[in-house]
């Protein structure tokens, strides 16, 4: 289908994005890789898409105090590329393989991953096992919000209306291992796994199987396949196999790390 | 924007696709319309020297920008080799995933890398194709890059 009629506009300030996000009905329009889609399908209609690509600053990758800061309009096929990210976040960049396909990846954007909170989706559980930081900006100034308290549920975080994700504060961890199970290449994962250690702690961050992605912190495997939610079922799916599936990708990652 | 080479103005709705303007407003039917929600690859074209989805991009955020598509990379020969590989291996029946395959073939070759068959059919996972069931076509991908790349 064709995406219902709307206003485009393309701010080349911060300040002139955030007169336009207060008008009604206004979208932030980015990668627009989820957003065009939805757009598509008439499952979104909203009055103004903001176009922030032009938005200065918010694509680069800066390394600093063992953290990486990473702009929000970064796109996927950059965050694939940098040398900086594979070297310093190697889950971000092994995760990014797995979005979509080259085409996706060459538009879609780290900041609209996050924001769009796809409860199948690979950046949000890298964010939460790195305990990443993300960077809003409004009118108001500037906010941080750790990815544990920004991923609230079903497609759902913290963001207001008229703020914008401006960029991703990722720390490095120690070691990590990224593995997601899907039925064909670049598909949303049916089950996925971001897991890092952190000064001798494991963070495991679950994506596929809830409304949001799931951390758990077990100190034995046992212990992690034993706190284990029970799994949301999709289309396809049931539960039990999103739990079994879980637990395969326990097996795999356990001894990886 | 330029398109093929040729600098083209015109105004455009804002809900219009890139691959609804290329093909409705300038008459370039080669990149083909499928799903229009960015699965099936048909509509496949190249955006400053990136392939992306025509139907996931508005013709209005192509402004400004470089637009290459089949017919520009057919007519500049740059397609010659992948072409001849094709129709030689029979890498299509129906044709209408074909530009798209080929602008996603051509972007793994560009990029140089001696890849392996399963890195060919990894590259073009996003372009669905109903009628070869994919062989033929990555059989003629991996001629041009055994003879074409030659680093790797």
């Amino acid at each position: 289908m064709k995406a219902p009629s709307f206003a485009y506009a393309k701010p080349r300030s911060l300040a002139e994005a955030f007169d336009l996000l207060e008008r009604p009905g206004a979208k932030i329009l980015a990668g627009g890789q989820s957003l065009i889609p939805s757009l598509n399908l008439r499952l979104s209609s909203p009055e103004l898409l903001v176009d922030i690509t032009a938005l200065k600053g918010l694509s680069e990758v800066e390394v600093k105090d063992g953290t990486v800061r990473v702009g929000a309009l970064c796109t996927h096929a950059a965050l694939e590329r940098s040398e900086e990210v594979r070297k310093h976040l190697p889950l971000v960049a092994e995760a990014v393989s797995h979005i979509a396909h080259p085409a996706i990846r060459n538009r879609g954007t780290l900041g609209g991953s996050l924001a769009l909170a796809d409860p199948a989706a690979e950046l949000p559980a890298c964010a939460l096992a790195l305990e990443a930081v993300l960077i809003i900006s409004s009118r108001k100034g500037e906010r941080r919000v750790k990815a544990a308290d920004f991923f609230k549920g079903l497609f759902e975080t913290d963001l207001k209306p008229a703020e914008i994700l401006v960029g991703v504060e990722f720390p490095k961890a120690d070691k990590s291992v990224f593995l997601e199970l899907t039925r064909r290449q670049g598909d949303y994962a049916i089950v996925g796994l971001a897991a890092v250690v952190k000064k001798a702690e494991r963070r495991l961050a679950f994506f596929g199987i809830g409304g949001k992605p799931i951390l758990l912190k077990p100190r034995s495997l046992e212990e992690a396949k034993a706190s284990l939610p029970t799994p949301d079922a999709d289309l396809y799916h049931s539960s039990a196999t999103k739990l079994h599936l879980a637990k395969v990708l326990l097996d795999r990652v356990w001894n990886r790390l | 924007m330029t398109v093929n080479g040729t600098q083209v103005t015109r105004n455009v709705p804002p809900r219009q696709h890139l691959v609804d303007f290329l093909r409705e407003e300038l008459g370039l039917t080669g990149s083909h319309l499928g799903c229009e929600h960015g699965v099936c690859g048909a509509c496949t074209i190249r955006v400053n020297g990136e392939i992306v989805r025509g139907c996931l991009m508005l013709a209005v955020q192509a402004n400004g920008c470089r637009v290459d598509t089949i017919e520009g990379l057919s007519d500049s020969k740059e397609l010659e080799k992948l072409q001849g590989a094709f129709h030689r291996r029979n890498a299509l029946q129906c044709g209408f995933c074909t530009p798209g395959m080929l602008m996603a073939a051509q972007d793994l070759i560009r990029s140089g890398k001696k890849a392996t068959r399963e890195e060919i059919r990894a590259h073009i996972s996003g372009n669905y194709c109903r009628c070869t069931g994919y062989h033929a076509i990555v059989d003629a991908i991996e001629e041009v890059i055994k003879t074409e790349v030659t680093h790797g």
